[in-house]
């Protein structure tokens, strides 16, 4: 019956009627508007529930008020409606795109689309600028943006991730020797060290293992759409060794420097070992919504 | 503890203050990230610099609501700061601290007060607009002249050169090269 339900609709795909072409599109657009809008301003209960607990494990004075005015901050937001940080990011998107649906440009179009709505209407800080020229777009659209990842999936999905400068910007990437597995937990503590209270601590480390150099830092990021309630073993080293340098939230001492440390891995070149850290601050924001047309 | 409270203009009250302790500031305050310290440095300040706060903040306003309007890295501006606390400049406010260079300019002079980075809601809630410098460098990068009831800070670096987070970045170090390099 499904399969059935699949190929008719793949059929209409194929010869689709400008109308309902248009209603498509409107709901991709819809999707991504209505993603942002969740993202920006209702954090993930996975990480509310980390930073109720950061809370309850700190014993330092100015530690607890920090983490005491992020929960307040993150009431506040969802009870007026508005965005919890004042930098709303850059749109990361990841789309899962079924077979039934041709990647066009139109569809890139549509979600870009979601985009300059949701800047207006949420409203959102137009963050994005050409890099040389540092040109404003007004609407956070342009040439490369938003940044769009496409998979192959059951549905059509929209994942957002917007990103902000202050923790993006604390990024590395390294190319390891492959014999130097051991220097992994250095690296990503050494990039927190580097940090220090400039990503807004407590954070979230997506860290990418192996793949090639631009595939690394995307595997970093990949692994930030992941739930931060659960975390392997090697997560927790990795995790455990950031939060021996007692940097704290916002840099000012505790016990809490990353909330979690998530590793996402792929094959590499027998002669390389790419590692790289996406910073994330304690404002981890993701949502996703499924188009339905 | 309850915090000290302070209000703009500020006087030499900040020279009081020591690293950690908490306040709440009330008065007005001056937003200005790297392209207003820029054209600061060209065209002079456009504000009565005496005993004013200047509030690293990119916000995000609509008509004349203030939204959200949290702090910026306030470590990006540590080489455009000077001029600023020669012309009676009294506090920085930002997140994540700044350079030893910052807090030698502080020294005797004023302190830089860290706010909850991220919390723009909270921020905005004691919030009112009151008006704008320099609008055509658009919304995050103009000069947006703001009063303040009461916002929440923790003094990061005082005039006596005791800074929180070098403290904190130096006990770091010390634990990084326990681990890594010892």
């Amino acid at each position: 019956m499904e399969i059935i339900i699949e190929f008719i609709s793949s059929l209409l795909m194929m010869l689709p009627p400008a109308r309902k072409e248009l209603e498509f599109f409107a709901a991709v657009s819809d999707a991504t508007y209505r993603a942002i809008r969740e993202a920006e301003i209702r954090l993930p209960p996975d990480v509310v529930a980390a930073i109720r607990e950061a809370a309850r494990n700190e014993t330092s004075d100015i530690a607890r008020q920090e983490l005491g005015h992020i929960l307040e901050n993150i009431a506040l937001a969802e009870r007026l409606g508005v965005p919890i940080c004042q930098d709303t990011g850059v749109p990361v998107v990841y789309l899962t795109v079924p077979p039934a649906v041709p990647v066009t440009t139109d569809l890139m179009e549509a979600v870009a689309e979601g985009v300059r709505k949701a800047t207006r209407e949420i409203p959102l800080r137009p963050n994005a600028v050409l890099p040389l020229e540092r040109i404003n777009s007004g609407d956070n659209t342009g040439p490369g943006m938003p940044v769009v990842h496409i998979r192959p999936g059951k549905r059509l999905e929209i994942t957002v991730l917007p990103k902000g400068a202050g923790a993006e910007n604390m990024s590395r990437l390294a190319m390891l020797l492959p014999t130097e597995q051991n220097r992994i937990p250095r690296f990503v503590a050494e990039t927190m060290l580097i940090a220090g209270g400039r990503p807004c601590p407590p954070v979230v480390l997506g860290v990418g293992i192996g793949g090639t150099f631009d595939g690394v830092a995307a595997l970093a990021k990949e692994a930030l759409i992941e739930p931060i309630d659960a975390m392997d073993p090697f997560e927790q080293e990795l995790c455990d060794a950031v939060n021996a340098l007692g940097i704290g939230p916002m840099g000012l001492g505790g016990k809490t420097t990353a909330l979690a440390v998530k590793v996402k891995t792929a094959s590499c070149h027998t002669a390389s070992l790419p590692v790289a850290v996406n910073v994330q601050c304690w404002a981890a924001r993701r949502a996703t919504r499924e188009v339905i047309w | 503890m309850s915090p000290i409270h302070l209000k703009t203009p500020l006087s030499r009250e900040v020279l009081d203050l020591r690293a950690g302790d908490q306040v709440t500031l009330s008065g007005t305050v001056y937003t200005a990230r790297d392209e207003a310290h820029l054209r600061m440095m060209e065209d002079g300040i456009p504000f009565d610099p005496e005993g004013a706060a200047v509030y690293h903040c990119g916000p995000v306003i609509s008509g004349s609501r203030i939204i959200a309007a949290g702090p910026t890295t306030s470590a990006r501006l540590n080489r455009l700061t000077g001029f600023l606390l020669d012309a009676g400049v009294r506090a920085l406010i930002g997140k994540g601290g700044m350079s030893s260079q910052v807090a030698d300019q502080l020294s005797g002079r004023g302190v830089y007060l860290a706010l909850t980075g991220g919390c723009a809601v909270l921020a905005a809630s004691r919030m009112t607009l009151r008006g704008v410098y320099y609008e055509d460098l658009g919304m995050a990068e103009a000069i947006w002249i703001i009063e303040l009831d009461h916002l929440p800070l923790v003094v990061g670096i005082d005039s006596l050169g005791g800074d929180l987070f070098g403290t904190v970045a130096r006990e770091a170090n010390l634990q990084f090269d326990c681990r890594y390099t010892m």
